[in-house]
Order: C-alpha cells, then sequence, then structure tokens
C-alpha cells in the first residue's frame, strides 16, 4: 500500500498509517523535542535521554519482541498442532498446565531465574518474553484446530487427502484467523514487558524508562513510554489488517 | 464391483456391523438403509477404509482394500455426506477441484471438468465458478457437493444421507438429476438414506440392515411386494403401499404393445403412479405410451394398474 494512493479522508482514518507517522516521528524526532521537555520539566539538569539513540533501542526492543513472538509461535503453534493430532491427545492437558505455568510466572522473577545460569544481556530477556508469549499462541491454536467443522475434515478426509495436506491446505488455513488473535495477544503483551527487560542489561526502550525511575526523570520515563506505546498501537494496526486479509473470504 | 465378505465392526462392546456379506455390481445402484444405529453408515465408511473392518475383508474389483494406501483409495471414489462439508475457504471451482489437484491434473483439463460438472448438476459456470460456499443455499452447496465427488470420474460414488438435510423440492430435483447422472456415467453408487421413498426412487436394489446385520437385499418390487421381516414391512409402511407399488414399475413395463390410442402420449419411463395421476386428471382409462425415441410404444390401461395383465406380471 503506497501513501501516494490513498484519499486524505482514507489516510487520515487508517491507524496503520497514522501510528506509523507517528511512530517514526516520535524515534526520529525526540532530540527536536528536547527544547519542549526542558520546559516541562524545569528542574532536570538532561531532560532528554541521550545516552543511546532512540533509533537504535527501538530496533532493539523490535528484534527483542520479533525473536521472542518468532520462538513462541514456533514451540507453541507446534506443540498446539501435535496434541491435536491423535497420536499427541494425550499430551493436551499437560501442555495447556506448562503454557498456563509459564504465563503465571511473573516475568520479572522469570528475569531474576534465569541471570545467574546466563548472565546479563538478552538472552535471559529473549527465554522470559518466549514463555509468557506461549500460553495465548498455544491456546488459540488449540481453539482454532477444534473449531474447524468435523463434516469439512470428515470430507477432506473422505476425498483422499492425506494428514500433512489436511491439516496445511484445510485446518490451518480454517484455524489462521483464532491462531492469529493468540499472536497478536502474544506480541503486543511482549512489546509491553519487553521493556521490562532492561533491568537485566538488554537494550530496549525500557531503558530510558528504568534509568529515569531509578533516577528521578520523569523526562526520560515519558520519552520511552510514548515509543512504546506508538509501536503497539502500530503492531496492533497491522494485525488487523492481516486479520481482514486471512478472512477476505468470508465477505464476499 | 464391491465385495463384503463376512465384515464386523466393533466400536467398544458394540457391534456396529456384524458378519456382513454383500456385493455390489459393477454400475449398479445401491441403497443401503435401516434405522439409526443399524450400521448402514459403517458399511459406507467402511468402503473407503474412513473406518477399518475389524474383520473379514472387503474387495474392489477383485483387490484387498486394506492393500492400498487410504489416500489412493478414497481419490477413486467420490464422497458425498449430508452435511456437505465444502471447504469455506477455497471457492466453488476449487472446492469441485480437489480431487484433480490432488492426482495432479493440468490446470486446462481441471478447468474444463469443472465447467462440464457445474452445468451437469445445474449451475451457471460464470455466476458460481468463483463463488464461495457461504454464498450458496444448501441445495446449490450439495450440487456442488456431487460436482467435487464426481471431478475426477471416480468408479464408485458413496453418498451418506446426502439429500436428508434439504427441502422437498430441492431433494426431489437433485434425486432425479443424480438418477440421470448414473444412468449416463453407469458409476456404481452406494447410497445411504433412512428414507424409504429415497430408497424405492433410486436404487436397483436395497439392502436394508438393522443392528449391524444385513436383514434383506432385494430389488425395490420384491421389498415392497416380498418384505424378509416386519422391519421390513414397518420401514416400508402401510400408507399408501398402493402408490408406492405403482412408482416403482414404468409405463412402458405396463403398456399394452400391440394397441394404439389417440391423446398426448406420456413417455415409457414415467412411474405408474404418475400414469395414474395422469389418468385422473385427464379423466381417461387409457394412455397412449411412447419410447425414448417418440416412437409408440402401446397403450396403458387402468385396469393394468390394479392387476398386470397375466403375460406381464412382473
Amino acid at each position: 500500500m503506497t501513501v501516494a494512493g490513498m484519499a486524505p479522508r482514507e489516510f487520515l482514518t487508517d491507524r496503520l498509517m497514522l501510528g506509523l507517522v507517528a511512530l517514526v516521528a516520535l524515534v526520529l524526532g525526540m532530540p527536536s523535542l528536547k527544547p519542549l521537555f526542558a520546559t516541562l520539566y524545569p528542574g532536570l539538569d538532561r531532560p532528554l535521554y541521550e545516552a543511546e539513540s532512540f533509533v537504535r533501542l527501538t530496533l532493539d526492543h523490535m528484534a527483542l519482541v520479533s525473536l521472542s513472538s518468532l520462538a513462541a509461535i514456533l514451540l507453541g503453534g507446534g506443540a498446539g498442532i501435535a496434541v491435536t493430532r491423535p497420536w499427541g491427545r494425550e499430551f493436551r492437558g499437560l501442555l495447556e498446565t506448562v503454557a498456563t505455568m509459564g504465563q503465571t510466572f511473573p516475568p520479572v522473577a522469570v528475569l531474576a531465574l534465569a541471570v545467574p545460569v546466563m548472565g546479563f544481556g538478552p538472552e535471559p530477556a529473549l527465554i522470559a518474553l518466549t514463555l509468557y508469549a506461549l500460553l495465548p499462541v498455544v491456546e488459540n491454536t488449540v481453539a482454532g484446530l477444534d473449531g474447524v467443522s468435523p463434516a469439512v475434515l470428515d470430507s477432506a478426509r473422505g476425498l483422499g487427502m492425506g494428514p500433512a495436506e489436511v491439516l496445511f491446505k484445510v485446518e490451518l488455513p480454517l484455524a489462521a484467523p483464532v491462531i492469529l488473535a493468540g499472536v497478536r495477544t502474544a506480541v503486543i503483551i511482549n512489546v509491553g514487558t519487553a521493556a521490562i527487560a532492561s533491568t537485566v542489561g538488554a537494550k530496549t526502550l525500557g531503558l530510558p524508562i528504568i534509568v529515569g525511575l531509578n533516577g528521578s526523570n520523569q523526562a526520560y520515563v515519558i520519552q520511552g513510554a510514548l515509543i512504546v506505546a506508538a509501536l503497539a498501537v502500530v503492531i496492533d494496526a497491522g494485525f488487523d489488517r492481516m486479520a481482514g486479509w486471512l478472512t477476505r473470504w468470508s465477505r464476499r | 464391483m464391491i465385495d463384503f465378505e463376512r465384515v464386523s465392526k466393533r466400536f467398544g462392546s458394540w457391534t456396529a456391523v456384524d458378519t456382513v456379506s454383500f456385493t455390489v455390481a459393477e454400475g449398479e445402484f445401491r441403497v443401503l438403509i435401516g434405522p439409526s444405529g443399524s450400521g448402514k453408515s459403517t458399511v459406507l465408511r467402511m468402503i473407503n477404509r474412513l473406518i477399518p473392518a475389524d474383520e473379514g475383508a472387503i474387495r474392489i474389483d477383485g483387490e484387498d482394500i486394506a492393500s492400498l494406501r487410504p489416500e489412493e483409495l478414497r481419490r477413486r471414489m467420490g464422497y458425498v455426506i449430508q452435511s456437505v462439508g465444502l471447504f469455506p475457504h477455497w471457492t466453488v471451482e476449487r472446492n469441485i477441484a480437489t480431487v484433480p489437484a490432488l492426482l495432479g491434473w493440468p490446470k486446462a483439463r481441471i478447468r474444463d471438468r469443472v465447467t462440464e460438472l457445474l452445468e451437469l448438476l445445474n449451475l451457471d459456470p460464470r455466476r458460481y465458478r468463483t463463488a464461495y460456499p457461504h454464498q450458496l443455499s444448501g441445495g446449490q452447496q450439495q450440487r456442488v457437493g456431487v460436482a467435487r465427488a464426481l471431478a475426477a470420474e471416480p468408479r464408485i460414488l458413496l453418498m451418506d444421507e446426502p439429500f436428508s438435510a434439504l427441502d422437498p423440492i430441492t431433494r426431489a430435483s437433485l434425486q432425479s438429476e443424480l438418477s440421470a447422472i448414473h444412468r449416463r456415467t453407469g458409476t456404481t453408487v452406494v447410497f445411504v438414506t433412512h428414507d424409504m421413498d429415497e430408497a424405492l426412487r433410486l436404487g436397483d436394489s436395497i439392502a436394508v440392515m438393522d443392528h449391524g446385520r444385513l436383514i434383506q437385499c432385494a430389488t425395490p418390487l420384491e421389498i415392497l411386494t416380498r418384505p424378509a421381516s416386519p422391519l421390513v414391512r414397518d420401514l416400508v409402511g402401510r400408507e399408501e403401499w398402493g402408490l408406492k407399488r405403482l412408482a416403482v414399475e414404468t409405463a412402458g413395463d405396463r403398456a399394452r404393445p400391440q394397441e394404439r390410442v389417440g391423446g398426448e402420449p406420456l413417455p415409457s419411463e414415467t412411474p405408474l403412479h404418475r400414469a395414474l395421476s395422469e389418468m385422473v386428471s385427464r379423466g381417461a382409462e387409457r394412455l397412449p405410451v411412447v419410447d425414448g425415441d417418440g416412437q409408440p410404444a402401446g397403450v396403458l390401461h387402468l385396469s393394468d394398474l390394479v392387476r398386470p395383465a397375466p403375460d406381464r406380471a412382473a
């Protein structure tokens, strides 16, 4: 989709486009807001977070979220598919318990436990975020596959599709909207949770927030939080677009 | 040819199919009928191995189906179910093309075949090819279901109560289209139903099942005139028995071939209950009958409906 191809009204009411513009403007333009923050917080010596560039922090943040979400999709989706196959059905209860535990564990606790083993840096953060994203992906993969009509499966098998053809041509495309909703929840949660990962030395948009909280610098907190929020809006709107594309056949 | 030899199937302690043996000849239209839980659907689903048999052998053209890959076996048969089961995310065209695509037919051949089938099932290809299942009525969906089953020109067509969920008018028209398709293609059909009228109307032969056992396997006429058990008699029903009896024979079967009479002629394949209705509405006791080429084939008398002429008794 090109910006040039859109009518002004269409552009102004498009969440994805507006969010993208806001995100890019905030990430690139934060330094030029320095006078504004200086006016808002006259007591601060350094009203703008300058230890790392916001571009760097945003890219690292996105990389952490992408990698952990991708791992959660592969692990959670794979496990969800496995327990809905005849040979994996017995493990369904076990999987759901593990995934629920993964989510009830506070991410801070996972981080604290992972650091002594893996040291500071992005690795413990990656593990914590992956575990945290697992539950919605697993739950929705199982629910989506369960939701495929028995009649459709019966005719798919009866017409001579093998197990892989039934899975990839029928079950996954039909379950995709539900699975995507789970991935969306997982990714949005991770955009927020990734900020906490800065406590263990991963460079994310949480860094200005945490430095700001420690040093009573509210300007830092706001700068980090604004970009995290814009990022969440863009990703959410992106998922919205993708969900529409996946179910385009149902609106004909 | 489909051959069941002492086939049994148990689910836990419940015997769904109990040592059933029968043969369906090449090109035959065989109806399986029985109360719910009689095992008729299980028998059907054993033919394409959706349900594996516990005991006995099932052979198709002499080949034991247990020796074939299930997918390969199923691609050689059409399969139609009551709830249709079209793939909702695929267009009508792609649904119909399911088996040809699995078999790797070239695109152009698939496209021509889809057009041909849509026309065969009275669906305008220009209008319906790119439609999605949810845009179709129940009757149209089942038409696509039948087209999908016929797509790869199967020698055997398996149908599990395919028309039970449709309204009576749509059901009647699909029944007569199916009859016409069967006559034209010579496909062997195994058709499960719980509706005796449907069975009498469609079947060359009817197999009655109860509690997993085969009670009687006979022509519609025999089922009507010589039911093997009270259950068979109950399935046929006493109500309008005479009309059902008439419906299994045609005007050509009872016409007196040497005679001629004037008036609007009946085609010889008209079922006798329709011929009777025609006599009542025209107030005529004799009607001329013509064969498939429109040539005179004799005269049908009202009295012959009640009692066939001795030399033409069935």
